[in-house]
């Protein structure tokens, strides 16, 4: 039997008049202790499947089941790894994690909380942060707090949602090493989404692609029989690994074919009064700041 | 337009913008407002005031600092009362969308009213407390004047909280009283310091009204005694005393809700 199963699942958003489908007829089965990559273009509805999974949001049809029980709510068995850290920022990084242990072990003494906490700390090698907060890490550290803390929760299943790809290239490979150590330790299920075939086919023993969206659907899942652990720099020319990114990218882009669409949303921009006139010169983000009324909405092109 | 900084320009500029509005101050007094007093006659009838700061020399003859404790006094109790009132109601209207349907228009209604229509309702409400009405009626007014930045700015707070947070207590499964406490609660609370300071300068703004209308001891009511004893100079003390307080409370709470600034 399988350990996650998604049966016909299918998604959409809006309003009945201008409703988009963002994902249909998703099947999917993931075996105990598997690591499955998922791979996507960006807009193509990555994220809304991996909430689907965590529960965070229902499918309008179909099923999914993990061990046999149907999800129907976000819950501590599943461990989410969330793109954007998702960390608490008024909390240490110890804090941040120890509320999540706190959470799942209640009935553990405190001191046997606060040694799991440090052990998962010290698995992602942020010991001598662990009293920072997460505006003081970098980019690389705030995500090892965010798997430790996934980890620390001791998931049946671990979901990543594109755990990298807000990261530069050199922390990217060195996480996806720490991710690969980390699997091997605990032999958890993953299931991971991304947008980087290499990431993918690196880490995972199973990669599908995400055709694209809207209405996207998933592609035929390739084993990625290559021996572990792989060593990133032999993987570049293996014959193997050459014809699997082939397989995934041809797929991908095939998907991709003319479909164009466009997502407009409602803006809801922050109405400013002027209190100082002693304002800093540089805004943070570089552009002139905007009013309330004066843009209403904004549409993005999904190529 | 191109500003060149030069050494001490924090001191010497607003010191010539001081200068600018002494001469224009002076030139009116000598020309279209007889009433008006020059500033030389103003500072030599405020000295002794401000010499002693604190003296006592009758029921409203006293140093401005000890009227000036007086008003505060009065605002602390019912700028206190305004945060507690506003705060959860804030709440209320962050969390919930049927009680926003429900109370935002008479909220959009009730926040312009002027702090000289409530007080009189104010006096109505506890005319059976006899001597202590005028004063609750004043603490009703500030609290009820100066909630609505707390009451709208917690609200917009609870709303604004990024949907990360929510969907980490979510997967947490936290319970609701933990995810007000540990998420909803910090994650508002820079939103919520900015609508305590705002309330803090309207309750400021308030006390002064109020005081001219029940004459009580204090900085408002000192200077409405003064200009009944058409001694107009102690008006403009009044004045410059009641702005300079104001912008140190302003500043202090700026200091505190930087403090909070989580993110």
């Amino acid at each position: 039997m399988p350990y996650l199963e998604l049966k016909n699942v299918a998604k959409g958003f809006g309003a009945k008049g201008s409703r988009m489908e963002v994902l249909r007829e998703i099947n999917l089965t993931v075996e105990k202790g598997e690591f499955v990559a998922i791979v996507g273009f960006s807009g193509a509805g990555k994220t809304t499947l991996m909430s689907l999974i965590s529960g965070l949001i229902k499918p309008d049809s179909g099923l999914l089941t993990l061990n046999g029980l149907e999800i129907s709510e976000p819950g501590p068995d599943r461990g989410i790894v969330f793109q954007n850290y998702s960390l608490l920022p008024w909390l240490s990084v110890f804090e941040n994690i120890f509320l999540a242990v706190e959470q799942c072990f209640r009935n553990w003494t405190t001191a046997k909380k606060i040694e799991h906490t440090e052990k998962f700390i010290a698995m992602v090698n942020l010991t001598p942060a662990r009293n920072k907060k997460p505006h003081e890490l970098s980019g690389g550290m705030r995500q090892r707090v965010s798997v430790a803390r996934a980890l620390a929760m001791d998931p049946q299943i671990l979901l990543l949602d594109e755990p990298l790809s807000a990261l530069d290239a050199l922390t990217r490979s060195s996480l996806q090493d720490e991710i690969s150590r980390i699997w091997q330790e605990n032999q958890k299920t993953v299931v991971m989404i991304t947008n980087d075939p290499d990431e993918g086919i690196y880490l995972a023993d199973r990669i599908i692609p995400l055709s694209a969206g809207p209405g996207a659907t998933l592609g035929p899942s390739i084993t990625v029989d290559l021996p572990r652990p792989r060593d990133r720099k032999a993987l570049n020319h293996e014959p193997r690994f050459k014809e699997v990114r082939r397989q995934v990218i041809e797929f991908l882009l095939n998907s991709k074919g003319e479909r164009h669409a466009a997502i407009t949303k409602k803006l809801i921009l922050p109405d400013i009064e002027p209190e100082d006139l002693n304002l800093p010169r540089q805004v943070r983000s570089g552009r002139a700041p905007v009013r309330r009324g004066e843009i209403r909405q904004e549409t993005v092109e999904i190529p | 337009m191109k500003f060149k900084k030069f050494k001490l320009d924090w001191l010497i500029l607003p010191l010539i913008g001081l200068a600018a509005i002494l001469a224009l101050w002076q030139v009116s007094s000598a020309t279209w407002a007889k009433d008006l007093p020059t500033p030389l006659k103003t500072w030599v009838s405020s000295k002794p005031y401000l010499a002693e700061p604190f003296a006592k020399r009758g029921e409203m003859d006293q140093g401005v600092l000890r009227f000036t404790w007086y008003s505060l006094l009065l605002v602390a109790k019912g700028y206190t009362l305004a945060l507690i009132i506003g705060t959860p109601i804030g709440f209320l209207l962050g969390l919930s969308k049927m009680f926003t349907k429900a109370f935002d228009p008479i909220i959009q209604v009730l926040r312009p009213v002027s702090p000289l229509a409530w007080f009189p309702l104010g006096l109505m409400l506890f005319v059976g407390a006899g001597k202590q009405a005028s004063e609750l009626g004043a603490l009703f007014t500030i609290a009820i004047c100066s909630m609505w930045p707390t009451v709208l700015n917690t609200a917009v707070g609870v709303r604004a909280i990024p949907q990360d947070y929510l969907n980490v207590a979510k997967v947490l499964k936290l319970s609701r009283a933990k995810t007000l406490f540990k998420v909803i609660i910090p994650a508002s609370l820079p939103y919520m310091f900015t609508g305590f300071r705002l309330s803090l300068g309207i309750a400021w703004l308030v006390i002064v009204a109020v005081e001219m209308l029940i004459g009580r001891p204090g900085i408002g009511g000192f200077l409405w005694q003064e200009y009944n004893s058409a001694i107009y100079e102690h008006i403009i003390l009044c004045i410059v005393t009641i702005g300079v307080v104001g912008f140190i409370l302003d500043r202090l709470m700026s200091l505190v809700e930087k403090r909070f600034k989580t993110i």
